[in-house]
């Protein structure tokens, strides 16, 4: 893995509307990672200290379950992966697998947690978008979970 | 004195009788997925070409036991032969799965609206697919592969139960390879041998768009399914004209006249089983439909 500066985060559509303050605050945390296929990037239990922007690539959100491992939905280029980082415990709660080389922009969620803390108005919008986000993933999760395509005989 | 009826596509000295089915020998039965076959069917009596339009099905009869509609799967450019990709759910298409190569089955058709060609023409084609839904698209995807120059960007986008269930599995690979062609599959579910997408076909909507002023999209699959692909896109900027549903109800006439697949003030036979979606979308609406 590598890492390098990441000067052009506000083109993500993720920061749209934020203003120039608050995409430098950002942009402070920022940085490059590379991820190759089959590297691990979280693991379930892990202390999630980061938040990452896909560029390119593929990556699975995976259950650990025993003897096997359920991929829970794959995320690609122009998603967001992580808000533990955001929410107690601070604690992945599902592994994370590259599974096509990625590429990605990092965010210190530490740093970032305590520039929200700092600045609520920071806080708040990004609060909001990783809210739309969330909500976005779980009406898709509750689409997976009807089984629409069950042969129902 | 008969009626016409369905497409304008079939000569009505082909099938006088819409409610006479003629028959057809199976040329081949071929497994596609542990429930899903296909059947390549061809009239025993020679004459005119039948032909048929992208989206259009017909009523297989399965002597002695009984009919159902099938949407065509087949290549709308070869006369003569058709293709019904067919998943086992009753009595029916688990008759029709038994059959070989040499049987004999009842054929009336084809009938319905079909997915409309002459609008699409000059314009981004986005098709999103889900399940078995992927037949009734299949036909399109021959027609733009046949008539590239008409058309400009083709996308399918292509969702399954889980890498086991995915339909045409070589032919979307076949097809991307193509210029012009994008194609992406995902499924519900998988474990960790599945390095492909896995989340509902309509999270692919996103970032798939490029010009949504000239882009149509046709959508078929399970109707929650085509309920969300909508939202989706017009999220991504098409409006309600942009959007066509194939829909599917108990169809038992094909003709508009026994009322089984009445859905609103429609005919699923008759005025389907492709819709705009702006003509539906109050009927969609309807919890009791």
């Amino acid at each position: 893995m590598t890492h390098s500066r990441y000067p052009e985060l506000s083109e993500h559509a993720f920061f749209a509307g934020l203003d120039n303050a608050a995409v430098a605050a950002i942009q402070s945390c920022a940085r490059d990672c590379h991820y190759a296929t089959g590297n691990w990037i979280a693991r379930q239990g892990a202390p999630a200290d980061d938040l990452y922007f896909i560029q390119d690539g593929r990556v699975a959100v995976v259950f650990p379950a025993p003897q096997r491992e359920l991929t829970i939905q794959t995320l690609s280029a122009g998603d967001i992966v992580g808000w533990s980082w955001l929410m107690p415990p601070h604690e992945w709660q599902f592994d994370i697998k590259a599974v096509k080389d990625c590429s990605m922009m990092g965010i210190d969620g530490r740093s970032l947690r305590a520039k929200c803390e700092q600045d609520h108005h920071l806080g708040y919008a990004l609060m909001k978008r990783l809210s739309r986000v969330m909500v976005d993933r779980l009406q898709a999760t509750r689409l997976q979970l009807m089984d629409v395509y069950e042969n129902r005989k | 004195m008969f009626m016409k009826i369905g497409s304008d596509l079939r000569p009505s000295s082909i099938q006088p009788d819409p409610m006479c089915p003629d028959v057809h020998h199976v040329m081949s039965i071929s497994q596609e997925t542990s429930d899903i076959y296909t059947l390549k069917l061809q009239p025993t009596e020679r004459r005119e070409a039948v032909r048929f339009a992208p989206g259009q099905f017909n009523m297989l009869y399965a002597f002695g036991v009984g009919e159902c509609a099938i949407s065509i799967s087949g290549d709308p450019t070869v006369n003569n032969v058709t293709e019904h990709t067919i998943r086992r759910v009753g009595l029916v298409t688990g008759t029709l799965g038994s059959v070989r190569a040499g049987d004999s089955i009842g054929v009336r058709g084809p009938f319905g609206t079909p997915w409309p060609m002459d609008q699409a023409r000059g314009r981004d084609v986005l098709l999103i697919a889900g399940g078995i839904g992927m037949a009734p698209l299949r036909p399109v995807i021959m027609d733009v592969l046949a008539n590239r120059e008409n058309y400009k960007e083709l996308t399918i986008l292509s969702g399954s139960r889980d890498p086991e269930g995915i339909l045409f599995a070589d032919e979307l690979l076949t097809w991307k390879k193509q210029p012009g062609v994008d194609s992406k599959v995902t499924v519900d579910h998988a474990d960790s041998r599945w390095n492909g997408n896995v989340g509902v076909v309509t999270t692919l909507v996103n970032r798939t768009v490029k010009d949504p002023k000239d882009t149509i999209a046709f959508v078929c699959g399970p109707e929650i399914m085509m309920r969300y692909a909508v939202t989706e896109l017009q999220k991504n900027g098409l409006g309600k004209d942009q959007i066509y549903l194939s829909l599917e109800r108990n169809m038992k006439c094909a003709i508009g006249l026994c009322g089984h697949c009445q859905f609103g003030s429609e005919f699923i036979c008759r005025d389907g089983p492709v819709f705009r979606y702006d003509r539906i979308e109050f009927w969609l609406n309807q919890r009791e439909l």
